[in-house]
């Protein structure tokens, strides 16, 4: 059984409510805190954890706090990424939800460490339900004085802001978020300046996950060092999956970062392997951006070495052979499933989702939609394949921010790992049109063994 | 005053000095020609404009003397600052020259090509870059986007079909004028110019935004299909203006003036008065005043080699081999094209190549 330091007391009854969770230990890291520790404290403890950002880029937390810039008379601000849009994920949705009151109190703390009066959590409009979750917490929360001034007597002032969006996966970009927050147009900005030193209103900024947040908390109540000792090489602690596709228990799991893909996706303690006796044909580990992987490279690294639910193992081989952990959405496709279609749709998404600031981006990825959707529909042609390569290879890196990327990669893996089934597709439209290509020589590794 | 900083940058092997906080772009614009990279978002005169049209990208091989390590994407060269020590590559770079073709290619996927019969031909900065940069042919096998025509105002048209959304006539319109009422709509490749709720621009300088805009999108109504531009003949004139500097450039044919218009630099932009003030002129000077008795008339202006109008820039250049003619609902798509053909007021029995100098409106008038 993997270590749960988050979603412990998830199912405890009633923990969504202030007097449950206080009664279950909650807001004991603020009490830590705030009467045992000044500010520097606290970012040496998260420094000591080792926690990366969990919202899909894997940055140091530590090290993104100490680069806040501190100015005379200037207030800085923490803001938290509630904007959860990319396809797959669906982690924080749950954190808040069932445990609306941890993330107030990785708020306070955070705050706390990086002297943020006043922090806010931006939240996708979607999840209309879920703010007014928040903001109940939020109530019970100043109520019971853990907000507002002169909390716990220690001087400390915070207030926490619900900020809701409009709809926009752009808006989880962070400085898009930024922008939004402000009350304009969710663009990216060009970057330098970078939050840190320019954020919210000029000021300087601290941009996190909520799940990166509510690490804090068990890391201020265990200590940095005792976080970082679970899990393995630069993945410390816990993360949070939220797995979907093709799994018999779709859902969000923690687990600390030691299990292999295999044990993830076949144990009774994850996904309970796969529905109606079918194989594993690919999947995508980290939310719909990242590249995709066939089941045999997934499963093993080009090492050959059992690949790990972790940052480093998960990118072992670079974009050749490896993928990423992103924000944790773990995709699963059987072998009934078409990656021309699956590909087609995240084109869809990107397309859609483009902020339409700069021209490779904008135009790029409504090229390849279109491209993509001829191919499905079996109008496509060899040359596609090539021409599709070379825009997502004209869009990655060369944009302002890395919603380009995020489109390039999964058209470039799909086609570097299954460009066999995209020509199929090509050459036998009519074939294509009612039957699926299959596993072909990806077929799962597992039944291979058995 | 304590002195300023002045930092070396060596770009496609020439090297300048240039103050601390001068992007690469305005230190490669210093050396000039070839190595200034294109731009086509960028406007020095705008605040917060550039980084988005991405055709200025360049390889930073070496970031600076304390940290030379070369940064690994391209960087857009108007929004970043020179370092000391800086190596930059811009037509020595392979990828940097790649990936500008791609941008060049993005840009003109959605783009009409309708050259023909657009206002700006001629002096259109999309039409000199893929002159330059493009491919011949497209890749590009689809409907291209089209938008409704819009009449902002009386004095200005949007071809929103023509847009590249480089953003600067938004940033005209915020800076420049007191009520900004135009700005983006949607995103993504449907995002579009447009004033908010269907609001005319009122302004006494929203005028600018045409010189600002580098292609066909937002053009004068005053002057739609009068003349083209080419036929036109600058000349730089000024009056006494209440509101602006009035320093201006008149298009004129004979005695007539067709269109006026700021002053631009050789970077296409607006040009700096003497005072050192960006040289915008108002709404009354570029649409209401077409007659030469309203102006002081200096001189012809100097045309930049550079443009379009300059004579002979087409000259054996590759027609583009065009695939997708059914796509373009039968009419033919050109892009360099014969320009002459289409408008009523082209005369079709002059080759501009065969002018010497630039065209002036002696060489078209009736009885030449
Ligand atoms: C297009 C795009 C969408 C993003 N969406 C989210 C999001 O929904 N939630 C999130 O936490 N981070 C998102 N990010 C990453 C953020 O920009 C930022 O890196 C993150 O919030 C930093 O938090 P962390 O350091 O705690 O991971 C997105 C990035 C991009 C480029
Ligand atoms: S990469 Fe896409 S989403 Fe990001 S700024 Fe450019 S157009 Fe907008
Ligand atoms: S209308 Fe012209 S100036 Fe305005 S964004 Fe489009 S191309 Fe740029
Ligand atoms: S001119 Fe630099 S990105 Fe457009």
């Amino acid at each position: 059984m993997s270590k749960k330091l988050l979603l412990e007391k998830a199912h405890v009854e009633g923990i969504r409510g202030y007097d449950v969770y206080r009664r279950e230990g909650g807001y004991r890291s603020v009490e830590k805190a705030l009467k045992e520790m000044n500010p520097a404290a606290v970012v040496e403890e998260v420094k000591k954890s080792g926690l990366r950002g969990r919202g899909g880029a894997g940055f140091p937390c530590g090290m993104k706090w100490s680069f806040l810039a501190k100015v005379e008379g200037v207030p800085a601000h923490l803001v938290c990424n509630a904007d959860e849009s990319e396809p797959g994920t669906f982690k924080d949705r749950y954190l808040m939800e069932f445990l609306p009151h941890l993330l107030i109190e990785g708020l306070i703390v955070s705050s706390f460490a990086l002297n943020s009066h006043d922090t806010y959590i931006y939240i996708r409009g979607e999840y209309a339900w879920i703010i007014d979750i928040l903001e109940t917490a939020i109530e019970e929360a100043k109520a019971n004085g853990w907000l507002g001034k002169n909390i716990l007597g220690s001087g400390f002032e915070c207030n926490i802001h619900v900020h809701r969006g409009a709809g926009a996966y752009i808006c989880g970009e962070e400085t898009a978020l930024l922008e939004s927050l402000e009350g304009k147009r969710g663009n990216p900005r060009i970057k330098p300046p970078f939050p840190a030193v320019k954020g919210a209103w000029d000021r300087p900024t601290v941009v996190n996950n909520v799940e990166t947040i509510t690490a804090v908390v068990p890391i201020i109540n265990m200590g940095g060092d005792e976080y970082a000792k679970i899990g393995v090489g630069k993945s410390t602690g816990t993360k949070l999956i939220s797995a979907c596709g093709n799994i018999n228990k779709p859902g969000v799991y923690e687990m600390d970062m030691t299990i292999t893909v295999e044990e993830f996706i076949y144990s009774d303690e994850y996904c309970g392997g796969i529905p109606n006796g079918k194989k594993l044909k690919a999947c995508i580990p980290g939310g719909s951006s990242v590249p995709i992987l066939p089941a045999n490279l997934l499963l093993k690294t080009a090492k050959g070495e059992p690949r790990l639910m972790n940052y480093e193992s998960l990118s072992d081989g670079g974009f050749i052979s490896g993928s990423m952990m992103g924000s944790g959405g773990f995709i699963v496709l059987d072998e009934d499933q078409c990656v021309v279609r699956h590909t087609y749709t995240l084109a869809r998404f990107y397309r859609h989702e483009s902020c339409g600031q700069c021209s490779p981006c904008r135009e790029g990825t409504g090229w390849m939609e279109k491209i993509l959707k001829n191919i499905e529909d079996g109008k496509g042609k060899i040359s596609d394949i090539d021409l599709l390569w070379d825009i997502q290879r004209r869009i990655e890196g060369n944009t302002i921010c890395p919603l380009g990327d995020a489109a390039a990669w999964p058209v470039a893996a799909a086609i570097r790992h299954f460009r066999d089934e995209f020509e199929w597709h090509v050459l036998n439209p009519e074939e294509a049109k009612v039957r699926n290509y299959g596993l072909a020589h990806y077929a799962d590794p597992i039944h291979v063994a058995v | 005053m304590a002195e300023q900083q002045l930092f070396k940058v060596t770009i496609d092997n020439i090297t300048v000095e240039v103050p601390a906080g001068t992007t690469i772009l305005n230190a490669a614009r210093k050396i000039g020609g070839e190595v200034a990279p294109p731009a086509m978002c960028y406007y020095s005169k705008l605040k917060d404009s550039g980084g988005k049209c991405r055709t200025c990208l360049v390889e930073v091989s070496k970031g600076s003397e304390k940290d030379p390590r070369p940064m690994p994407k391209l960087v857009a060269s108007c929004r970043t600052t020179v370092m000391d020590g800086m190596e930059v590559k811009n037509i020595t770079s392979e990828k940097a020259l790649d990936a500008r073709k791609g941008v060049v290619e993005f840009l003109l996927i959605n783009h009409p090509l309708d050259c023909p019969i657009c206002d700006q031909a001629g002096e259109c900065d999309l039409q000199n870059l893929s002159y330059e940069h493009g491919n011949e042919g497209t890749r590009y096998e689809f409907q291209r986007r089209t938008f409704e025509k819009h009449s902002l105002g009386p004095y200005i048209q949007l071809h929103m079909t023509r847009c590249i959304l480089c953003f600067r006539c938004v940033y005209t319109a915020d800076q420049l004028t007191n009520k900004r009422e135009h700005g983006i709509l949607d995103r993504g490749d449907h995002s579009e110019i447009a004033t908010y709720i269907e609001k005319s621009l009122e302004n006494d300088f929203i005028g600018n935004v045409i010189d600002v805009c580098p292609v066909g999108a937002l053009t004068d109504r005053t002057f739609r299909f009068k003349n083209r531009v080419w036929f036109t003949k600058p000349v730089d004139a000024h009056r006494d203006c209440p509101t602006c500097s009035g320093r201006a450039q008149l298009w004129m044919r004979g005695d007539e003036v067709f269109r006026v218009t700021a002053r631009k630099d050789e970077w296409g932009e607006v040009m700096d008065t003497p005072d050192g003030k960006p040289g915008w002129i108002c709404n009354t000077c570029r649409f209401e005043k077409k007659n030469t008795s309203d102006w002081v008339i200096e001189g012809p202006t100097k045309v930049d080699r550079h443009s379009v109008i300059s004579q002979g820039h087409y000259i054996g250049m590759k027609v583009p081999n065009e695939t997708f003619q059914p796509l373009m609902k039968g009419r033919e798509p050109k892009l360099m094209m014969d320009i002459h053909d289409v408008s009523e007021v082209n005369k079709t029995n002059i080759d501009l190549s065969l002018i010497e100098g630039p065209a002036t409106s002696e060489t078209f008038s009736p009885d030449a």
